[in-house]
Protein backbone atom coordinates (compact mmCIF):
# COMPACT_ATOMS: atom_id res chain seq x y z
CA UNK A 1 0.00 0.00 0.00
CA UNK A 2 2.78 2.39 1.03
CA UNK A 3 4.80 1.39 -2.02
CA UNK A 4 1.85 2.05 -4.31
CA UNK A 5 1.27 5.45 -2.69
CA UNK A 6 4.97 6.28 -3.08
CA UNK A 7 4.88 5.28 -6.74
CA UNK A 8 1.85 7.47 -7.36
CA UNK A 9 3.54 10.43 -5.66
CA UNK A 10 6.67 9.91 -7.77
CA UNK A 11 4.57 9.99 -10.93
CA UNK A 12 2.73 13.15 -10.00
CA UNK A 13 4.13 16.23 -11.71
CA UNK A 14 5.72 18.90 -9.57
CA UNK A 15 4.30 22.43 -9.47
CA UNK A 16 7.42 23.64 -11.31
CA UNK A 17 7.02 21.32 -14.28
CA UNK A 18 3.30 22.04 -14.50
CA UNK A 19 4.05 25.76 -14.83
CA UNK A 20 6.66 25.36 -17.59
CA UNK A 21 4.20 25.91 -20.49
CA UNK A 22 3.19 29.30 -19.08
CA UNK A 23 6.84 30.18 -18.68
CA UNK A 24 7.42 29.37 -22.36
CA UNK A 25 4.44 31.53 -23.31
CA UNK A 26 5.63 34.40 -21.12
CA UNK A 27 2.39 34.57 -19.14
CA UNK A 28 3.70 33.78 -15.64
CA UNK A 29 3.88 36.45 -12.98
CA UNK A 30 7.44 37.76 -12.37
CA UNK A 31 7.80 35.88 -9.08
CA UNK A 32 6.97 32.47 -10.56
CA UNK A 33 9.04 33.22 -13.67
CA UNK A 34 12.06 33.94 -11.46
CA UNK A 35 11.51 30.75 -9.47
CA UNK A 36 11.32 28.75 -12.68
CA UNK A 37 14.45 30.35 -14.12
CA UNK A 38 16.33 29.35 -10.99
CA UNK A 39 14.94 25.81 -11.10
CA UNK A 40 15.83 25.48 -14.80
CA UNK A 41 19.38 26.59 -14.11
CA UNK A 42 19.96 23.86 -11.51
CA UNK A 43 17.84 20.99 -12.90
CA UNK A 44 18.93 19.54 -16.29
CA UNK A 45 15.91 17.22 -16.40
CA UNK A 46 13.56 20.19 -16.06
CA UNK A 47 15.57 22.08 -18.69
CA UNK A 48 15.20 19.16 -21.09
CA UNK A 49 11.46 19.17 -20.56
CA UNK A 50 11.41 22.93 -21.11
CA UNK A 51 13.20 22.51 -24.46
CA UNK A 52 10.46 20.09 -25.54
CA UNK A 53 7.82 22.58 -24.41
CA UNK A 54 9.35 25.38 -26.45
CA UNK A 55 9.09 23.16 -29.52
CA UNK A 56 5.43 22.45 -28.75
CA UNK A 57 4.83 26.15 -28.20
CA UNK A 58 6.37 27.13 -31.55
CA UNK A 59 4.52 24.43 -33.47
CA UNK A 60 1.18 25.25 -31.83
CA UNK A 61 1.57 28.84 -33.01
CA UNK A 62 2.59 27.64 -36.47
CA UNK A 63 -0.41 25.30 -36.64
CA UNK A 64 -2.91 27.97 -35.58
CA UNK A 65 -1.43 30.60 -37.87
CA UNK A 66 -1.81 28.22 -40.81
CA UNK A 67 -5.59 28.09 -40.25
CA UNK A 68 -6.12 31.32 -42.18
CA UNK A 69 -8.93 33.77 -41.58
CA UNK A 70 -12.69 33.76 -42.04
CA UNK A 71 -14.25 35.05 -45.24
CA UNK A 72 -16.12 38.34 -45.49
CA UNK A 73 -19.36 36.31 -45.34
CA UNK A 74 -19.07 36.03 -41.56
CA UNK A 75 -18.80 39.78 -41.13
CA UNK A 76 -21.66 40.46 -43.56
CA UNK A 77 -23.83 37.98 -41.71
CA UNK A 78 -22.99 39.57 -38.37
CA UNK A 79 -23.71 43.15 -39.39
CA UNK A 80 -26.91 42.13 -41.18
CA UNK A 81 -28.02 40.49 -37.94
CA UNK A 82 -27.11 43.60 -35.95
CA UNK A 83 -29.04 45.78 -38.39
CA UNK A 84 -32.04 43.53 -37.87
CA UNK A 85 -31.85 43.93 -34.09
CA UNK A 86 -34.49 46.18 -32.51
CA UNK A 87 -33.39 49.76 -31.87
CA UNK A 88 -31.97 50.32 -28.41
CA UNK A 89 -32.82 52.89 -25.85
CA UNK A 90 -30.03 55.32 -25.00
CA UNK A 91 -29.78 53.95 -21.46
CA UNK A 92 -29.08 50.52 -22.83
CA UNK A 93 -26.50 51.75 -25.25
CA UNK A 94 -23.43 49.80 -26.12
CA UNK A 95 -20.98 51.00 -23.48
CA UNK A 96 -18.25 48.64 -24.36
CA UNK A 97 -15.54 51.31 -24.63
CA UNK A 98 -16.24 52.46 -21.11
CA UNK A 99 -15.96 48.94 -19.83
CA UNK A 100 -12.74 48.33 -21.73
CA UNK A 101 -11.40 51.58 -20.27
CA UNK A 102 -12.45 50.31 -16.87
CA UNK A 103 -10.55 47.14 -17.49
CA UNK A 104 -7.34 49.03 -18.20
CA UNK A 105 -7.90 51.14 -15.13
CA UNK A 106 -8.07 47.95 -13.08
CA UNK A 107 -4.69 46.70 -14.28
CA UNK A 108 -1.87 46.66 -11.76
CA UNK A 109 0.82 49.35 -12.15
CA UNK A 110 3.29 46.62 -13.13
CA UNK A 111 1.01 45.26 -15.86
CA UNK A 112 0.37 48.76 -17.11
CA UNK A 113 4.08 49.51 -17.11
CA UNK A 114 4.72 46.38 -19.16
CA UNK A 115 2.01 47.29 -21.64
CA UNK A 116 3.33 50.81 -21.92
CA UNK A 117 6.90 49.54 -22.35
CA UNK A 118 5.85 47.18 -25.12
CA UNK A 119 3.89 49.92 -26.81
CA UNK A 120 6.82 52.30 -26.57
CA UNK A 121 9.19 49.65 -27.89
CA UNK A 122 6.90 48.94 -30.83
CA UNK A 123 6.74 52.67 -31.62
CA UNK A 124 10.51 53.05 -31.40
CA UNK A 125 11.06 50.02 -33.60
CA UNK A 126 8.64 51.30 -36.18
CA UNK A 127 10.30 54.70 -36.12
CA UNK A 128 13.65 52.99 -36.63
CA UNK A 129 12.41 50.98 -39.58
CA UNK A 130 10.79 53.97 -41.23
CA UNK A 131 13.91 56.05 -40.62
CA UNK A 132 16.15 53.36 -42.07
CA UNK A 133 14.00 53.08 -45.17
CA UNK A 134 14.02 56.83 -45.69
CA UNK A 135 17.78 57.06 -45.19
CA UNK A 136 18.40 54.28 -47.68
CA UNK A 137 16.16 55.45 -50.43
CA UNK A 138 14.83 58.94 -50.29
CA UNK A 139 12.80 58.59 -53.45
CA UNK A 140 11.30 55.19 -52.85
CA UNK A 141 7.86 54.83 -51.44
CA UNK A 142 7.60 52.69 -48.32
CA UNK A 143 5.12 50.67 -46.37
CA UNK A 144 4.56 51.74 -42.80
CA UNK A 145 4.90 49.10 -40.16
CA UNK A 146 1.76 50.12 -38.36
CA UNK A 147 -0.33 47.68 -36.42
CA UNK A 148 -3.40 46.84 -38.41
CA UNK A 149 -6.66 46.65 -36.56
CA UNK A 150 -7.84 44.13 -39.08
CA UNK A 151 -5.76 41.11 -38.20
CA UNK A 152 -6.90 39.29 -41.29
CA UNK A 153 -4.84 41.64 -43.40
CA UNK A 154 -1.70 40.34 -41.79
CA UNK A 155 -2.63 36.76 -41.14
CA UNK A 156 -4.41 35.61 -44.24
CA UNK A 157 -2.29 33.36 -46.40
CA UNK A 158 -0.34 35.64 -48.71
CA UNK A 159 0.26 33.32 -51.64
CA UNK A 160 3.43 31.95 -53.17
CA UNK A 161 4.80 35.33 -54.31
CA UNK A 162 4.64 36.98 -50.90
CA UNK A 163 7.80 37.67 -48.89
CA UNK A 164 8.33 35.32 -45.92
CA UNK A 165 7.03 36.24 -42.49
CA UNK A 166 7.78 35.02 -38.98
CA UNK A 167 6.72 35.65 -35.41
CA UNK A 168 9.72 36.70 -33.36
CA UNK A 169 10.25 37.17 -29.65
CA UNK A 170 13.23 39.22 -28.51
CA UNK A 171 15.11 38.45 -25.29
CA UNK A 172 14.12 40.83 -22.44
CA UNK A 173 17.57 42.43 -22.35
CA UNK A 174 17.58 43.26 -26.10
CA UNK A 175 18.24 46.95 -26.67
CA UNK A 176 16.34 49.01 -29.21
CA UNK A 177 19.59 49.69 -31.09
CA UNK A 178 20.26 45.93 -31.38
CA UNK A 179 16.75 45.26 -32.64
CA UNK A 180 16.92 48.08 -35.16
CA UNK A 181 20.27 46.77 -36.42
CA UNK A 182 18.85 43.28 -36.75
CA UNK A 183 15.85 44.55 -38.71
CA UNK A 184 18.23 46.42 -40.97
CA UNK A 185 20.51 43.39 -41.50
CA UNK A 186 17.62 41.18 -42.48
CA UNK A 187 15.76 43.87 -44.40
CA UNK A 188 12.89 43.10 -42.06
CA UNK A 189 9.75 45.05 -41.43
CA UNK A 190 7.47 44.84 -38.42
CA UNK A 191 4.05 44.21 -39.93
CA UNK A 192 2.23 43.62 -36.66
CA UNK A 193 3.04 43.48 -33.02
CA UNK A 194 3.24 42.84 -30.32
CA UNK A 195 0.83 40.05 -29.53
CA UNK A 196 1.92 39.25 -26.04
CA UNK A 197 5.62 39.48 -26.58
CA UNK A 198 5.74 38.39 -30.23
CA UNK A 199 6.34 40.61 -33.23
CA UNK A 200 5.36 39.64 -36.76
CA UNK A 201 8.19 40.43 -39.14
CA UNK A 202 8.32 40.41 -42.92
CA UNK A 203 11.65 39.79 -44.64
CA UNK A 204 12.56 41.59 -47.84
CA UNK A 205 10.04 42.35 -50.52
CA UNK A 206 10.04 39.23 -52.63
CA UNK A 207 9.29 35.55 -52.23
CA UNK A 208 11.99 33.08 -51.16
CA UNK A 209 12.50 29.41 -51.88
CA UNK A 210 11.87 26.85 -49.15
CA UNK A 211 15.62 26.43 -48.63
CA UNK A 212 16.16 30.18 -48.39
CA UNK A 213 13.40 30.44 -45.78
CA UNK A 214 14.87 27.54 -43.79
CA UNK A 215 18.28 29.25 -43.83
CA UNK A 216 16.71 32.56 -42.80
CA UNK A 217 14.87 30.95 -39.86
CA UNK A 218 18.03 29.12 -38.84
CA UNK A 219 20.05 32.35 -38.90
CA UNK A 220 17.40 34.12 -36.85
CA UNK A 221 17.39 31.32 -34.30
CA UNK A 222 21.12 31.86 -33.83
CA UNK A 223 20.73 35.58 -33.13
CA UNK A 224 21.53 36.33 -29.49
CA UNK A 225 18.75 38.85 -29.08
CA UNK A 226 16.06 36.48 -30.39
CA UNK A 227 14.57 33.89 -28.06
CA UNK A 228 11.92 32.44 -30.36
CA UNK A 229 11.21 32.33 -34.10
CA UNK A 230 8.11 30.80 -35.64
CA UNK A 231 7.69 30.79 -39.40
CA UNK A 232 4.18 31.84 -40.37
CA UNK A 233 2.26 31.80 -43.63
CA UNK B 1 -18.17 46.94 -32.90
CA UNK B 2 -16.15 47.00 -36.12
CA UNK B 3 -12.96 47.71 -34.20
CA UNK B 4 -13.69 44.93 -31.73
CA UNK B 5 -14.48 42.57 -34.61
CA UNK B 6 -11.35 43.63 -36.50
CA UNK B 7 -9.17 42.99 -33.48
CA UNK B 8 -10.50 39.62 -32.42
CA UNK B 9 -12.35 37.84 -35.21
CA UNK B 10 -9.36 35.90 -36.56
CA UNK B 11 -8.47 34.47 -33.16
CA UNK B 12 -12.09 33.69 -32.38
CA UNK B 13 -12.37 31.95 -35.76
CA UNK B 14 -9.22 29.90 -35.24
CA UNK B 15 -10.19 28.87 -31.72
CA UNK B 16 -13.64 27.87 -32.94
CA UNK B 17 -12.25 26.06 -35.97
CA UNK B 18 -9.91 23.98 -33.83
CA UNK B 19 -12.92 22.93 -31.77
CA UNK B 20 -15.53 22.27 -34.46
CA UNK B 21 -13.14 21.34 -37.30
CA UNK B 22 -15.42 22.76 -39.95
CA UNK B 23 -14.75 26.14 -41.60
CA UNK B 24 -18.39 26.80 -42.41
CA UNK B 25 -19.49 26.09 -38.85
CA UNK B 26 -16.57 28.15 -37.48
CA UNK B 27 -17.61 31.13 -39.64
CA UNK B 28 -21.18 30.83 -38.40
CA UNK B 29 -19.80 30.68 -34.88
CA UNK B 30 -18.01 34.01 -35.09
CA UNK B 31 -21.20 35.73 -36.26
CA UNK B 32 -23.07 34.21 -33.32
CA UNK B 33 -20.32 35.13 -30.85
CA UNK B 34 -20.11 38.78 -31.86
CA UNK B 35 -23.88 39.07 -32.06
CA UNK B 36 -24.02 37.82 -28.47
CA UNK B 37 -21.38 40.37 -27.56
CA UNK B 38 -23.48 43.08 -29.17
CA UNK B 39 -26.55 41.98 -27.24
CA UNK B 40 -24.81 41.40 -23.91
CA UNK B 41 -22.21 44.15 -23.87
CA UNK B 42 -23.88 45.59 -20.80
CA UNK B 43 -23.16 42.39 -18.91
CA UNK B 44 -19.42 42.57 -19.48
CA UNK B 45 -18.07 43.49 -16.08
CA UNK B 46 -14.48 44.16 -17.03
CA UNK B 47 -13.11 41.66 -14.54
CA UNK B 48 -11.33 39.77 -17.29
CA UNK B 49 -9.72 40.65 -20.62
CA UNK B 50 -12.09 41.11 -23.56
CA UNK B 51 -10.36 38.26 -25.41
CA UNK B 52 -10.94 35.92 -22.46
CA UNK B 53 -14.62 36.78 -22.48
CA UNK B 54 -14.83 36.23 -26.25
CA UNK B 55 -13.07 32.88 -26.08
CA UNK B 56 -15.36 31.69 -23.29
CA UNK B 57 -18.42 32.58 -25.42
CA UNK B 58 -16.82 30.92 -28.46
CA UNK B 59 -16.15 27.74 -26.52
CA UNK B 60 -19.74 27.59 -25.30
CA UNK B 61 -21.09 28.15 -28.82
CA UNK B 62 -18.70 25.61 -30.32
CA UNK B 63 -19.71 22.92 -27.87
CA UNK B 64 -23.38 23.70 -28.55
CA UNK B 65 -22.74 23.43 -32.29
CA UNK B 66 -21.01 20.09 -31.80
CA UNK B 67 -23.92 18.81 -29.74
CA UNK B 68 -26.27 19.78 -32.57
CA UNK B 69 -24.31 17.68 -35.02
CA UNK B 70 -25.84 14.26 -34.85
CA UNK B 71 -22.82 12.50 -36.28
CA UNK B 72 -20.35 13.84 -33.74
CA UNK B 73 -20.22 12.58 -30.18
CA UNK B 74 -18.56 14.69 -27.54
CA UNK B 75 -16.23 12.08 -26.22
CA UNK B 76 -12.57 11.54 -26.80
CA UNK B 77 -13.01 8.12 -28.32
CA UNK B 78 -15.22 9.33 -31.13
CA UNK B 79 -13.20 12.48 -31.67
CA UNK B 80 -9.98 10.54 -31.80
CA UNK B 81 -11.46 8.01 -34.17
CA UNK B 82 -12.30 10.84 -36.58
CA UNK B 83 -8.91 12.42 -36.14
CA UNK B 84 -7.02 9.17 -36.51
CA UNK B 85 -8.31 8.66 -40.02
CA UNK B 86 -6.90 11.93 -41.31
CA UNK B 87 -4.12 12.86 -38.93
CA UNK B 88 -1.93 9.84 -38.80
CA UNK B 89 1.39 10.72 -37.10
CA UNK B 90 3.05 7.97 -39.12
CA UNK B 91 2.59 10.05 -42.24
CA UNK B 92 4.66 12.82 -40.74
CA UNK B 93 7.43 10.43 -39.84
CA UNK B 94 7.59 9.22 -43.41
CA UNK B 95 8.31 12.79 -44.32
CA UNK B 96 11.08 12.80 -41.73
CA UNK B 97 9.96 16.15 -40.48
CA UNK B 98 9.82 16.43 -36.71
CA UNK B 99 8.08 19.77 -36.79
CA UNK B 100 5.37 18.48 -39.03
CA UNK B 101 5.03 15.34 -36.92
CA UNK B 102 4.57 17.56 -33.89
CA UNK B 103 1.87 19.60 -35.64
CA UNK B 104 0.04 16.46 -36.72
CA UNK B 105 0.20 15.03 -33.23
CA UNK B 106 -1.11 18.34 -31.86
CA UNK B 107 -4.08 17.91 -34.21
CA UNK B 108 -4.55 14.33 -33.06
CA UNK B 109 -5.02 15.28 -29.41
CA UNK B 110 -8.48 14.92 -27.88
CA UNK B 111 -10.68 18.06 -28.07
CA UNK B 112 -10.20 18.60 -24.33
CA UNK B 113 -6.41 18.51 -24.64
CA UNK B 114 -6.32 20.44 -27.90
CA UNK B 115 -8.34 23.25 -26.40
CA UNK B 116 -6.07 23.72 -23.39
CA UNK B 117 -2.90 23.56 -25.47
CA UNK B 118 -4.25 26.24 -27.82
CA UNK B 119 -5.41 28.50 -25.01
CA UNK B 120 -2.04 28.45 -23.26
CA UNK B 121 0.35 28.40 -26.20
CA UNK B 122 -1.47 30.28 -28.95
CA UNK B 123 -3.92 32.52 -27.12
CA UNK B 124 -1.37 33.12 -24.33
CA UNK B 125 -3.88 32.74 -21.53
CA UNK B 126 -2.80 32.53 -17.90
CA UNK B 127 -3.82 29.70 -15.57
CA UNK B 128 -6.59 31.88 -14.14
CA UNK B 129 -7.90 32.88 -17.58
CA UNK B 130 -7.97 29.29 -18.85
CA UNK B 131 -9.85 28.29 -15.70
CA UNK B 132 -12.41 31.00 -16.44
CA UNK B 133 -12.80 30.09 -20.13
CA UNK B 134 -13.04 26.32 -19.63
CA UNK B 135 -14.89 26.51 -16.32
CA UNK B 136 -12.56 24.27 -14.31
CA UNK B 137 -10.42 24.86 -11.17
CA UNK B 138 -6.94 26.32 -11.66
CA UNK B 139 -5.22 23.16 -10.41
CA UNK B 140 -7.15 21.14 -12.98
CA UNK B 141 -5.94 23.52 -15.68
CA UNK B 142 -2.33 22.78 -14.73
CA UNK B 143 -2.74 19.02 -14.51
CA UNK B 144 -4.84 18.86 -17.68
CA UNK B 145 -2.15 20.61 -19.68
CA UNK B 146 0.51 18.37 -18.15
CA UNK B 147 -1.37 15.26 -19.24
CA UNK B 148 -2.11 16.78 -22.65
CA UNK B 149 1.64 17.20 -23.08
CA UNK B 150 2.25 13.65 -21.89
CA UNK B 151 -0.28 12.38 -24.43
CA UNK B 152 1.47 14.42 -27.10
CA UNK B 153 4.78 12.82 -26.14
CA UNK B 154 3.18 9.36 -26.38
CA UNK B 155 1.81 10.13 -29.85
CA UNK B 156 5.21 11.35 -30.95
CA UNK B 157 6.92 8.32 -29.48
CA UNK B 158 4.47 6.04 -31.29
CA UNK B 159 5.40 7.88 -34.45
CA UNK B 160 9.08 7.31 -33.78
CA UNK B 161 9.97 10.81 -32.57
CA UNK B 162 11.94 10.90 -29.30
CA UNK B 163 12.46 14.26 -27.64
CA UNK B 164 14.04 13.28 -24.32
CA UNK B 165 10.82 13.80 -22.37
CA UNK B 166 9.17 12.13 -20.50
Amino acid sequence: MMATRKKILEQEPSEMEMLLPWHAAGTLNPRDARRLDEALARDPELARQYAAIREEYAETIHLNESLGAPSARAMQKLFAAIDAEPARKPSASFNFSARVAGFFASLSPRALAWSASLGALALLLQAGVIGAVLMKNQTASYQTASLSLDESSTTRALGPDAPPRALVRFVPEARVADITALLDNYQALIVAGAKGSLFRLQFGNKAMTKDEIAALISNLQNEKIISLVVETP
Amino acid sequence: MQVLYGRHHVRVFRFGLRLVRDEQVAEDLISEVFLDVWRQAGKFEGRSAVSTWLLAITRFKALSALRRRKDVELNDEAANAIEDSSDDPEVAVQKKDTSEALRRCLTALSPEHREIVDLVYYHEKSVEEVAEIVGIPENTVKTRLFYARKKLAELLKAAGVERGWP
